[in-house]
């Protein structure tokens, strides 16, 4: 009769495994945190590599333009047709443009954005990263003494920090202008009035924090999509894993952030 | 075809390994290793796979970080020093991949570029372009020159991994499989361009194998890694000339009907 021991693993329980996922969670916290202090050590040191943080700029701004202009041109006709039944219901249609410049230019611009971006740039940045680990390149690049870290990581760190701040304000003007032909079909508004109307509103105060979370996004972005590639496991699932890590976590900060600042900007008011 | 005799001066250590270990978790991969490169030589690294050969050489080149002992490479000790003196002796050492890692958004004339722009800081366009040319002849692939590696044969993605490790003029080569994959004619070439490496850049090198038609035709010595340590060092015929049931199927199965 047989009287070993079985040498299957005990199967965790549900507890233990959550408390492992959380774990795990704040653990990467803490290392997209040592990632993003070594980011700033590295960042200011030269070779700067300015024709390569141009072409990732292109990469990230330029590729995402057609998806970015589509989407923030549906926001703003969305919202728009949406918002008009509660405010004719009050008789305030005329209010439509500073309702939809508000919405537009606090919240939905650079969240729109930053979310569209966290799905095409992050998880591009992600899958390329982690298809140079998983086949040596960047492995390749350190042995060779050409600092991957700061060609590869500074590069598109830098570059999505300029270019969603960007596509977010233009965001903003083409969810302004989508805003504009609905209240102008239904209501007759000339554009100058619009515009008047959108911008009475909006104050210094509003156009900085909306920047500054679209730049606050924008690194994040770059930074959680560089890490999740450049730490990919080994094998095509690590390039899968990565991009969709980068995707998921940045969006999950982006949404964290908007709070923050949000509330930030709210004691300047 | 046994290897001509190199010019090796053993009196002068290039690589000089003592009581090297490292483990993976629970798995001892290496186990107290010494080891010596002698300045010219060719030392070939034969053993099973899993069994820390690659290990070794990314060891050797800072990619890893022993648990114990000393790894000291041109007379510095890879394990303790600074990032800075890693990037710079790095330079000094050339290193071949399996798969040969190129940079496949570049074409072969920005992978060969790209190491010796980033490290010879103020170089000239001509001086690059001679490099380049002249590292591509070395290796005989001139015509590639626009290609993306994509476009290349794996024998062509060798030697190109192995000229971009050539344009830093490197003291000492490390080549990770290099026949891996490769049909036999392109086996033989790779073999002898290894060999061509060692006699005009006048490297050392270490070249981890299991295919031991290489380990004849490029080896000046060869080290058996078995068991976490180096059971048998020195000459092909040297090593291979035993009962060890652990070393003969490595000879048996390549050489004997």
């Amino acid at each position: 009769m047989n009287t070993t021991k079985s040498t299957t693993k005990p199967v965790p329980s549900r507890l233990s495994r959550a408390r492992g996922s959380i774990s795990d969670f704040f653990l990467m916290l803490y290392n997209i945190y040592s990632f993003v202090l070594r980011f700033f050590k590295e960042v200011l040191l030269p070779p700067y590599d300015l024709k390569e943080i141009m072409r990732q700029c292109y990469e990230t701004g330029v590729r995402s333009f057609t998806l970015i202009t589509l989407t923030g041109f549906i926001v703003g006709v969305i919202f728009t047709k949406q918002s008009r039944p509660s405010l004719t219901g009050f008789g305030a249609t005329s209010w439509l443009p500073s309702l939809v410049s508000i919405a537009v230019m606090k919240a939905l611009a650079p969240l729109v954005t930053a979310l569209i971006a966290a799905g095409k740039v992050g998880s591009s940045i992600g899958a390329e990263l982690g298809s140079m680990r998983v086949t040596e390149q960047i492995d390749a690049m350190e042995v060779s003494g050409t600092k991957p870290f700061k060609f590869l990581v500074c590069t598109r760190v830098i570059a999505t920090t300029i270019t969603i701040p960007l596509l977010a304000t233009y965001v903003a003007f083409i969810a302004l202008l989508g805003g504009y032909l609905n209240v102008s079909a239904n209501e007759g508004t000339t554009y100058t009035t619009f515009m008047e109307q959108a911008f009475e509103p909006l104050t210094f105060v509003d156009f900085w924090a909306s920047l500054s979370k679209a730049i606050v996004f924008g690194f994040t972005i770059g930074i959680v999509g560089c890490y999740q590639g450049y730490f990919a496991d080994k094998g095509t699932e690590g390039v899968g894993k990565a991009a969709n890590g980068a995707v998921v976590t940045a969006m999950f900060l982006v949404f964290i952030e908007e709070v923050l600042i949000v509330q930030i900007a709210g004691w300047f008011r | 075809m046994q290897k001509q005799k190199a010019n090796i001066d053993k009196t002068n250590e290039v690589v000089k390994i003592r009581g090297l270990e490292k483990s993976f978790g629970d798995y001892d991969v290496l186990r107290g290793i010494d080891l010596d490169l002698f300045q010219g030589e060719n030392l070939v690294v034969l053993g099973r796979s899993g069994t820390g050969k690659s290990v070794l050489i990314k060891l050797i080149s800072g990619l890893l970080r022993p648990d114990a002992g000393t790894i000291d490479v041109l007379g510095h000790d890879v394990a303790n020093i600074s990032q800075r003196e890693l990037e710079a002796l790095r330079i000094r050492i050339g290193f071949s991949f399996q798969n040969s890692a190129l940079y496949d958004s570049m074409t072969v004339r920005k992978n060969l570029e790209f190491p010796l722009v980033r490290n010879r800081k103020g170089i000239t366009k001509a001086e690059v372009d001679k490099n380049v040319e002249s590292v591509l002849d070395a290796v005989g692939l001139s015509q590639t020159i626009n290609q993306m590696p994509s476009e290349l044969s794996g024998g062509q993605r060798k030697r190109i991994g192995i000229a971009r490790t050539l344009i830093l003029n490197p003291e000492i080569m490390m080549y990770d499989e290099p026949t891996a994959g490769l049909d036999p004619i392109t086996c033989i070439e790779i073999n002898d361009l290894i060999n061509e490496v060692q006699k005009n850049y006048n490297t050392s090198s270490i070249i981890i194998t299991h295919d031991l038609t290489c380990a004849k035709q490029t080896g000046d010595r060869v080290a058996m890694l078995l068991e976490g340590q180096f059971q048998r060092v020195g000459t092909f015929d040297e090593v291979f000339k035993t009962d060890d049931v652990r070393v003969k199927p490595f000879y048996d199965y390549n050489f004997t009907e």
